[in-house]
């Protein structure tokens, strides 16, 4: 018996002539998702992805862990392969279902004939195969209102398929098909959700970390890494640059007021990073921030900060509880990683009664105390690049 | 590439040559089960044999009282959880300092949600454990005293030496447990001599290599095992002996150098570095003056103990950090003496070996100086 993968799209089939290009980027993100399992084959059929493997041994069951992830798909089954006749597909489905319809009380058959030539209509071929799993398992009943199993057979023009139920995908558009934005990630909860979020919609990611040696340690690099790394299993391969920031966190510490401190810094942050996300092709920047998190994530305070770049800054939490971030992150396994302790540039130097109501001449003229374009330039030209692969 | 300063010889010690040879000839020639009937199991059962009497002539005990685990940290469970367990039924009351490793607190912790009643003893601001406030702990009912003979993070020497008395004094059926493993090798320690019915020690503290650990069972005791099966360590310590590692184990014991002189050594090296660090008028010792002269702990107020890590990393200096970082809640050592907050956050801890030499306190010292000039102190 032969097994396949069947995909289903989602919301792309709603994206008229673009379809074609989604579903092609879709393809791609499924074969470079399943490129390093074996040998495959991916081909669309109507609003059906197919994936054929052609190797011994494929491990379905890491397939699907990975094909879980992929954004774009409404949901997902592995399925047998049949003959285009009745015979064989009974002849297949009653060993194949066996796991699921012995773990089942109730059960119903749906039948989905695209080729209109097979000799027996969708009802009928419901009708036979469900008397055939009468006979062979007994403790079943017919339910075609609330059945514990959905057994599906589906007679495509170049073959049949037969499988029991289906799981829910990731949902959202494929990775790619949205553009390129720059997430800036500390090491925290949120940032990795928020970048996770913005895939979810089909964006492509690069990703921004602030390094301050010797007052962040090169384990808060390499944990920013790994929590790229758990994103890049959604969102595809992350290019991160790693920006030498220790010279403009000392500058800031030692000549500005204090309760500016962060909102300087965050500013600074905001520079460093439009000129390094212009320079990979980034149409926009990602923050992790909610409104009223912390002092520098006041309304007023996010909207002196977005004072210092022009390129658009989404916020996906910017409505969420800290809770609700939790449960996502938690989801997509990276809480576990975030709460390891290292400190991170967005800890150092912070001020005992930061400003949650900064005024921006007062937060301009604080800055102009130091010239800070040359040190800017420094740390955009400092950056160093590495592609993190899930 | 900097040469290595290494000063952080609590954390680990470097393999001596003696200890990385038996390693590799256990690995080459004795790589056989121990547990296996023919030659070359006997031949791995001879090492970890050879280097068990080894150990108990050097802690001058019974042969049959050296049981090898993986670890002090598995010495130290083996040792709480056996004696909650075997002597449950005399009482459910244990004594222990709040300056143990995590180790000895985490097994209390779990002892204490099984209801078992743990009375943890404070030092006072020295690092010091009061006489007196162990004996008052002692009851009728306390069935295991457990102290460490030397604070990994201070160095402060605990009287480990009088408790014994204590505890027949007030008539109690309580075991002695000593973690000495910061101490092993570096003062003199002979459980017999101060009554001690269970030490736990480790190899790669005193230049063995990781992996191997041992438990001192003063003979007659019954302990019951943590990990069961196939019986080795005479049933308290089931699984395939770590050969190499126990070998490397024997061999480091044995390249040991008479304490008193090499403590002699160290002793200078110790009050070079706090003549040193005198200099800079924001730095406390936070060590007791009688403490083992190997551990230094000091703060270097202003500083985060991490920063201070690990721009002192940049001159290839390795040291610890008495608190892991500002999201943590900083030693629990420091704090159970009582020092402020600003001391806790910028504690420092070097510890030296008989190897240290004053050239590299001097490019320590050196390495802080530029710290002071260069680094932004903390605002906190």
């Amino acid at each position: 018996m032969k097994e396949i993968i069947l995909i289903k799209n989602g919301e792309l089939a709603l994206k008229g002539l673009n379809r074609m290009t989604f579903e092609d980027i879709l393809i791609k993100n499924i074969k470079q998702s399943l490129k390093a399992l074996g040998n495959i084959e991916v081909k669309r059929a109507q609003s059906t992805i197919i994936i054929t493997p052609h190797c011994e041994d494929f491990p379905f069951k890491k397939a699907l862990d990975r094909v879980e992830k992929i954004f774009g798909i409404a949901a997902y089954c592995r399925a047998a392969v049949c003959e285009k006749n009745m015979e064989d597909i009974i002849k297949v489905a009653i060993p194949y279902l066996e796991e699921s319809l012995k773990a089942a009380k109730t059960f119903k058959v749906e039948a989905k004939r695209s080729d209109k030539k097979f000799p027996l209509t969708s009802p009928e071929i419901s009708k036979t195969l469900g008397g055939e799993i009468l006979k062979n398992y007994h403790h079943l009943k017919v339910d075609v209102h609330n059945p514990d199993v959905v057994v599906t057979v589906e007679v495509r023009d170049f073959g049949a398929y037969v499988r029991a139920g289906q799981l829910h995908g990731a949902g959202g558009m494929p990775v790619g098909t949205g553009g390129r934005a720059s997430i800036l990630i500390s090491g925290g909860i949120d940032s990795p959700v928020a970048a996770w979020m913005m895939a979810k919609r089909g964006i492509k990611l690069n990703a921004i970390h602030f390094a301050s040696p010797p007052y962040t340690s090169l384990r808060a690099e390499q944990k920013v890494k790994k929590l790229l790394s758990k994103v890049a299993a959604y969102s595809g391969a992350i290019p991160v640059g790693v920006v030498p920031f220790t010279e403009i966190q000392e500058a800031i510490a030692n000549n500005c007021p204090e309760e500016y401190f962060t909102l300087i810094m965050r500013r600074m942050m905001m520079r460093i990073s439009q000129r390094i996300a212009q320079n990979s092709g980034s149409m926009a920047l990602i923050t992790g921030e909610s409104v009223g998190q912390v002092a520098s994530q006041t309304l007023p305070a996010l909207v002196t900060t977005d004072k210092v770049v022009d390129m658009p800054v989404f916020r996906p939490l910017i409505g969420m509880d800290k809770e609700e971030i939790v449960i996502i992150s938690r989801k997509i396994d990276t809480f576990e990683t975030s709460i390891e302790p290292y400190e991170d540039c967005c800890t150092v130097f912070t001020p005992k009664h930061p400003r949650t109501n900064p005024k921006l001449e007062a937060v301009e003229k604080a800055e102009q105390l130091i010239d800070f374009e040359e040190m800017i330039e420094r740390a955009v030209e400092g950056t160093i690049f590495e592609t993190i692969e899930a | 590439m900097k040469r290595l300063i290494y000063l952080d010889n609590s954390a680990t010690t470097k393999p001596c040559p003696e200890a990385i040879q038996a390693a590799l000839e256990a690995m080459t020639e004795g790589f056989g089960n121990p547990s296996s009937l023919y030659e070359l199991g006997l031949a791995a059962e001879n090492i970890v044999t050879s280097v068990r009497e080894e150990l108990s002539s050097f802690l001058d005990c019974r042969e049959d009282e050296i049981y090898f685990t993986s670890s002090g940290s598995e010495s130290n469970n083996t040792a709480i959880f056996g004696a909650a367990e075997l002597l449950c039924r005399r009482g459910k009351h244990i004594v222990t300092t709040a300056i143990e490793h995590s180790s000895i607190l985490e097994p209390m912790k779990r002892l204490e949600s099984k209801g078992y009643e743990v009375t943890y003893l404070l030092p006072e601001k020295n690092g010091n454990i009061p006489l007196d406030s162990i004996k008052n702990a002692i009851r009728k009912d306390t069935i295991l005293v457990s102290l460490m003979a030397v604070n990994n993070e201070t160095g402060a020497i605990l009287p480990f030496e009088l408790v014994k008395e204590m505890i027949k004094e007030k008539e109690s059926p309580a075991l002695l447990h000593i973690d000495a493993v910061q101490a092993f090798g570096k003062i003199e320690l002979v459980p017999n001599d101060f009554g001690a019915d269970l030490v736990s020690i480790s190899a790669h503290k005193i230049h063995g290599i990781k992996g191997s650990g041992a438990l001192y069972v003063k003979k007659g005791i019954k302990l019951p095992a943590l990990i069961l099966g196939g019986g080795q360590e005479k049933n308290l310590r089931s699984g395939t002996e770590a050969v190499p590692a126990i070998a490397a184990f024997g061999a480091a014991v044995k390249a040991l150098t008479p304490i008193k002189q090499r403590n002699d050594r160290v002793k200078q090296i110790r009050a070079y570095a706090i003549e040193k660090l005198s200099a800079f008028d924001n730095v406390v010792i936070n060590s007791p003056d009688n403490g083992l002269p190997y551990i230094l702990n000091f703060s270097f107020l202003g500083y985060r103990s991490e920063t201070l890590l690990h721009y002192l990393e940049g001159y290839n200096i390795c040291v610890s950090s008495g608190s892991a970082c500002s999201k943590g809640a900083g030693s629990h050592v420091l704090r159970s003496m009582g020092l402020e907050n600003n001391r806790v956050d910028s504690a420092l801890r070097i510890s030296f070996n008989s190897q240290t030499n004053e050239e590299e306190i001097d490019i320590l010292y050196e390495a802080l100086v530029a710290a002071s000039a260069k680094l932004k102190k903390s605002v906190r």
